[in-house]
């Protein structure tokens, strides 16, 4: 038989650039695709943000609300996204064998992980911008000056909950990651401080409760424009290192 | 050595205690088509998954394209296409989404429309993975593995899971593969598309290789193996037969086997002609590639 030089080799790797940038329209994609990955992602903190910020139904501390709720409601909204969401995703995607495919893939291993954070943290500056112009369309007056520590403690805590992620959908079967990442998430809603005070355990309640660590200084930052206290960056910097550090050491692409 | 696709050398696969490959040695030329035979369990994808990067041999050297699996994966990874034997797709994606990602990898892939037509998937262009059934996942698959456009495949188990319509498609894929200069790496237990496809075969049981050589040097290396005459009924063979059996299936149909060499076939018909019989019709067969199979395979193993 001759050849009709279809099949004829001419391999080779696209620009990486564009090659992350397909995967991450993809990672996108099924994303929106998944009814209640939108639900988590939108549904739940807009919920909890309105229910809380704009009713009596809790009980918050101080006087105005939408200063204590709403930045609760951001950082539930980061915890959702890059631990919940991904914890699930990412469990699954490795039952399938998606993992080991694309890593088998010209994207390679390092550009799919690229392509898995950019989608994320994509993911997270939308959902954030969304809901903080909600707030404000609410009445909820955050301090712009203060901006810059709570994106630093935001990327903190993403990288914290991401590796947090990728460790349980290493270490467990998908439907147990997906309990696990549900239960925990339910668990932080409701301890967390979010739609009411957090039981008060002082520091060592930021160290052990990463969500109310993270609540409190986008508070201390955006509600009411101070800084953030050096706990917290502590607590948030040792979660990050150490659940990253791990992360890498145990993640399992099969 | 850079002349080969894929050279292995005393590869060994182990899972705890369990070995499952035990000491492969193979070559596949560029631009051939090499099928690993075996039943399940004989070690063949333990093999693949060494070429492919997805396993450190616990010993033994992989060389392919010229280059590690492991250590050079990222500069491999263009130039390979690997079809998995299941998964390897997000569910939740069309047939299209999977395809087009895939081609958006390469720098110059082949037309996806052109290949979701010669492979049947033109209808599932917008059906989900999932909802596809398992022989249109198995062509999404094989799709995938050709879309960048590969100097060498990996495919295992190709065609399982098609029927076959589907199977005769992938067939003559394949032979459009070789013939277009792509070396290609199967793994199949079906006998029928080892001896289409293979320029080599190698036959591998509980984790070593049985046999290797060409479908017809497999089948040539024992010969003869049986003659078949019809003549007239009820002749009993003498002693010029001794090395010979000989059975009269039906009444005037022989079948004689043995050591059937051109000496011992002659005497046969010498011996037909000496009894005086009239002979109407004479027939060889050889064994086939699935005798051959069979016969390495089935016998038990002791180790």
């Amino acid at each position: 038989m001759s050849g009709t030089g279809i099949f004829a080799p001419a391999p080779g790797r696209a620009p990486l650039r564009s090659v992350v940038a397909s995967q991450i329209r993809m990672e996108l994609t099924l994303t929106a695709r998944r009814g209640e990955a939108v639900v988590l992602a939108l549904a739940v903190p807009l919920l909890v943000m309105l229910g809380a910020g704009l009713t009596e139904v809790t009980n918050v501390p101080g006087d105005d609300r939408l200063a204590f709720v709403v930045p609760g409601v951001l950082a539930l909204t980061v915890m959702s996204t890059a631990f919940t969401g991904q914890a699930i995703t990412t469990g699954y995607e490795r039952s399938y064998g998606v993992l080991k495919r694309l890593g088998a893939s010209p994207l390679t291993r390092p550009g799919l992980l690229l392509a898995k954070i950019a989608a994320v943290l994509g993911l997270i500056v939308v959902q954030l911008i969304v809901l903080a112009a909600v707030g404000v369309a609410v009445g909820w007056r955050p301090h712009f000056e203060a901006l810059l520590p709570a994106l630093g403690v935001t990327v903190l805590a993403a990288a914290a909950y991401s590796g947090l992620a990728l460790l349980m959908a290493s270490l467990l079967r998908p439907e147990a990651t997906t309990g696990a990442a549900t239960l925990i998430y339910v668990l932080m809603l409701a301890a967390g401080g979010i739609m009411f005070a957090a039981p008060d355990l002082g520091t060592a309640g930021w160290f052990l409760l990463p969500l109310a660590a993270h609540a409190e200084a986008l508070r201390s930052t955006l509600s009411y424009g101070g800084s953030v206290p050096t706990a917290i960056w502590l607590s948030l910097g040792a979660w990050a290192v150490v659940l990253v550090t791990v992360a890498a050491k145990k993640f399992r692409w099969e | 050595m850079r002349d080969e696709a894929v050279e292995v050398r005393d590869i060994v696969v182990r899972y705890g205690d369990t070995t499952a490959v035990d000491g492969v040695s193979l070559t596949v030329p560029r631009g051939r088509v090499l099928a690993l035979l075996g039943h399940n369990g004989a070690g063949k994808t333990s093999l693949l998954q060494v070429c492919e990067g997805f396993r450190r041999p616990d010993s033994g050297v992989a060389t392919v394209l010229g280059l590690d699996p492991m250590g050079d994966h990222d500069a491999l990874m263009p130039r390979l296409g690997i079809m998995l034997q299941s998964g390897g797709v997000y569910p939740w994606a069309t047939a299209g989404e999977i395809l087009r990602l895939f081609a958006s990898f390469a720098a110059t892939p082949l037309d996806v429309d052109m290949l979701l037509d010669r492979l049947g998937l033109r209808k599932f262009e917008r059906t989900r993975w999932r909802r596809l059934s398992g022989g249109e996942q198995q062509r999404l698959s094989l799709a995938v593995a050709l879309v960048g456009r590969p100097e060498l495949v990996f495919l295992d188990e190709p065609t399982a899971g098609m029927d076959t319509e589907a199977r005769h498609t992938t067939w003559r894929l394949i032979e459009e593969l070789r013939a277009d200069g792509v070396s290609v790496l199967l793994t199949t237990h079906l006998l029928d598309e080892a001896e289409r496809l293979a320029d080599e075969v190698v036959i591998m049981r509980s984790g070593v290789v049985a046999a290797t050589g060409s479908p017809a040097e497999l089948t040539a290396a024992a010969g003869i193996d049986l003659l078949e005459v019809r003549a007239d009924p009820g002749l009993v063979p003498d002693g010029r037969l001794a090395d010979l059996k000989v059975t009269e299936t039906t009444p005037g149909e022989y079948a004689i086997t043995g050591a059937l060499d051109a000496a011992a076939i002659s005497d046969v018909l010498g011996w037909f002609a000496g009894a005086g019989a009239q002979v109407t019709a004479v027939n060889t067969r050889r064994r086939t590639l699935e005798d051959v199979y069979l016969a390495l395979t089935t016998e038990k193993v002791y180790r």
